[in-house]
């Protein structure tokens, strides 16, 4: 009479509605898209104003944070995001997202044990594995370079 | 061209996110992680700066493109540096992100209040 | 007073005096809207926390509560409450209010029966007079503590639920007419490996089922016999769940409703799944289901409450979602009532004769009380 786990799982699947995958992929891929050609726009705008190619790159990057912040602080971004998925998730602004939310959410909680601490709640793990990976890289080139005739 | 490049590139990235979130049971916290590390490797193999080059903001903006600006600049530092350079280099290059982000989360905290998503 | 297997049936059956429903911003936008007693569209009450806003709401429950029922607090015996925050705080901070003894209690979602059913049982055992059952939760609240925080950005899957925003109360005591508190179910934890946090409906589906076998073997009643059996927030996925599961079990159910797709409108209020959270149960019993009873459009109906008893450390630890699911049985007459009914064509004029009775014995007491 009960079903196993596994049985229950196959009904839970077949009862649960699938998501919307056309509609949820043509949104991010319009969304994202736009938030991409948004930083070539701003990259080749700065170009343009003498700066270097590494300058431009980093202000590009700096200004969509900015944008992110404070599109995030009016709660506009998390109403785009219920629609456009992986298309504000991905860009950098996604990651802008991820430490600015929980620093509003946790104001409360204090400046320090709040907004300090929680700051990094969501987007911690990028930066730690993100890292890791840099500094496995660094050790494997250190090693390889010289093979490599560099 | 640049342009459309940028935007059919960036959207693809974003596709393949979004493909993971509805098909796989992949958290958006575990996507962004393996967007970074993935970034990382495809540039350590010399497969992400051909499509940086071709594709402008349309490879740097999203997630990867921070993982490859990992990469280069741990290598950049290695060259320079020698060993000490794979401790230094990751967080020399994201020092401008990274700071960009807490800045603006910090400012964000001060001015912002969370609101219902109603 | 009956004890047979896990269901409490009462031969003084308590009456709910008096009940009181408060609903947020997307409550007032939902079809129930016109049955709440009180819709406050600021989610913050004016607060700086959500943690207060949802104190506030209860506060307002409680007081809506007791004014109706035309008590003052100091005559409640005790309040049974419980929300989603951690430690149960909500109810617990809007208690230093109320000079009242309080029990709090944590059954996830699946507080509103167990405290309706715990006053009940302490009415009809005489140790109470007035015992008030309350549950509450706020969106925001739930959201930032089980999921993220509210500015994050980020897509709902189909089968997530929507957090009620609203607090519900009902105040029990020995007569007072009707809706009549006739049994209890207390329910069985059940898991059946459900790991989804956006899947609760799942989770809890194979409690509810466990507690509605239990009943109707327990009394022998057919399912045919009651207007409707309401499940707390099953919402879609999980109501379609129960259904099967009860099939399976060789029950099937025509009259099953579900309070996650009542208090909201699925095809325009963007709620996924449906809604969910203490209040969902809470509020819906107290707007729909018991003003229904008292005015006679309901006589008989089972209500369930159903609960995950997963907390986020568990979740991240890879637990599977245990649920739970209390039941009460509801009714707008009494057993004698009913046979009467069947047998002669004046039932309902004596029925309302009696409550008239009941309500003005009810005044007498209170008179003699001040």
């Amino acid at each position: 009479m009960r079903p196993d786990p596994k049985q229950y799982d196959e009904m839970c699947k077949k009862a649960s509605p699938p998501s919307p995958l056309v509609k949820d992929c043509a949104w991010a891929f319009c969304i994202g898209g736009a938030i991409c050609l948004l930083g070539e726009g701003l990259r080749t705008l700065y170009a343009a104003m003498g700066l270097t190619l590494t300058d431009a790159a980093t202000l590009t990057s700096a200004t969509l944070i900015a944008l992110s912040a404070i599109t995030t602080a009016l709660g506009w971004y998390q109403k785009l995001a219920s629609k456009a998925g992986a298309g504000t998730l991905v860009p950098i602004t996604g990651f802008a997202n991820a430490v600015v939310s929980p620093a509003i959410e946790f104001r409360n909680e204090g400046l320090v044990t709040g907004v300090g601490a929680k700051m990094f709640i969501i987007a911690g793990p990028v930066i730690v594995y993100g890292m890791l990976a840099s500094v496995a890289w660094g050790v494997v080139y250190h090693f390889l370079r010289p093979l490599m005739g560099g | 061209m640049n342009f459309v490049w940028a935007f059919l590139v960036g959207g693809a990235i974003c596709v393949i996110g979004q493909l993971l979130i509805d098909l796989t049971k992949l958290t958006p916290a575990r996507i962004l992680v393996t967007y970074v590390v993935a970034g990382v490797v495809l540039s350590a193999l010399g497969w992400y700066d051909p499509l940086a080059d071709f594709a402008g903001a349309g490879a740097t903006v999203p997630l990867i493109g921070f993982g490859h600006l990992l990469a280069q600049g741990v290598m950049d530092s290695v060259a320079a540096n020698g060993l000490l350079g794979a401790l230094t280099g990751g967080f020399t290059a994201a020092a401008g992100g990274v700071t960009a982000s807490l800045t603006a989360g910090f400012l964000a905290a001060l001015l912002g209040q969370s609101r219902d998503q109603n | 007073m009956q004890k047979k297997g896990d269901t409490i049936r009462f031969t003084q059956p308590p009456c709910i005096l008096s009940y009181a429903a408060i609903g947020g911003k997307k409550e007032a936008e939902g079809p129930l809207a016109d049955a709440f007693d009180l819709l406050v569209t600021d989610s913050r009450c004016g607060e700086k926390t959500w943690e207060k806003a949802e104190s506030d709401f209860a506060r307002y429950g409680l007081e809506t509560a007791l004014k109706k029922a035309r008590l003052q607090p100091d005559l409640l015996d005790a309040v049974f409450a419980g929300d989603l925050q951690c430690q149960c705080t909500a109810s617990a901070y809007t208690m230093r209010g109320f000079d009242v003894p309080y029990l709090g209690l944590y059954g996830a979602c699946s507080t509103m029966a167990e405290g309706l059913a715990l006053a009940s049982c302490m009415v009809a055992g005489g140790m109470m007079r007035h015992a008030a059952a309350m549950s509450s939760s706020h969106f925001c609240a739930a959201e930032r503590q089980f999921r993220t925080p509210l500015d994050y950005g980020g897509k709902r899957t189909p089968t997530a639920q929507w957090t009620v925003t609203g607090a519900g109360c009902a105040i029990v005591a020995p007569d007072g007419g009707l809706p009549y508190v006739r049994g209890v179910t207390f329910g069985r934890v059940r898991d059946y490996e459900i790991k989804d946090i956006n899947n609760m409906g799942a989770a809890m589906a194979p409690a509810a089922c466990e507690t509605i076998v239990r009943y109707f073997k327990d009394t022998g009643e057919d399912p045919k016999s009651f207007d409707a059996i309401y499940t707390g927030d099953l919402g879609l996925v999980g109501s379609d769940l129960l259904l099967q599961l009860l099939d399976q079990a060789g029950l099937p159910l025509r009259n099953h409703k579900d309070c996650g797709l009542i208090v909201y409108d699925r095809e325009t209020q963007n709620v996924q799944a449906g809604g969910s959270g203490a209040g969902c149960s809470a509020t819906v019993l107290c707007c729909h289901i018991l003003p229904a009873l008292r005015a006679g459009q309901l006589k008989r109906v089972l209500f369930l409450s159903t609960g995950a008893l997963m907390s986020q450390t568990t979740f991240l630890q890879g637990e599977s979602i245990p649920g739970i699911a209390h039941l009460v049985e509801l009714s707008a007459g009494l057993p004698e009532e009913d046979e009467n009914r069947a047998g002669q064509p004046g039932a309902a004029a004596n029925q309302a004769a009696k409550a008239a009775a009941n309500a003005l014995q009810r005044q007498e007491k209170e008179g003699a009380a001040q």
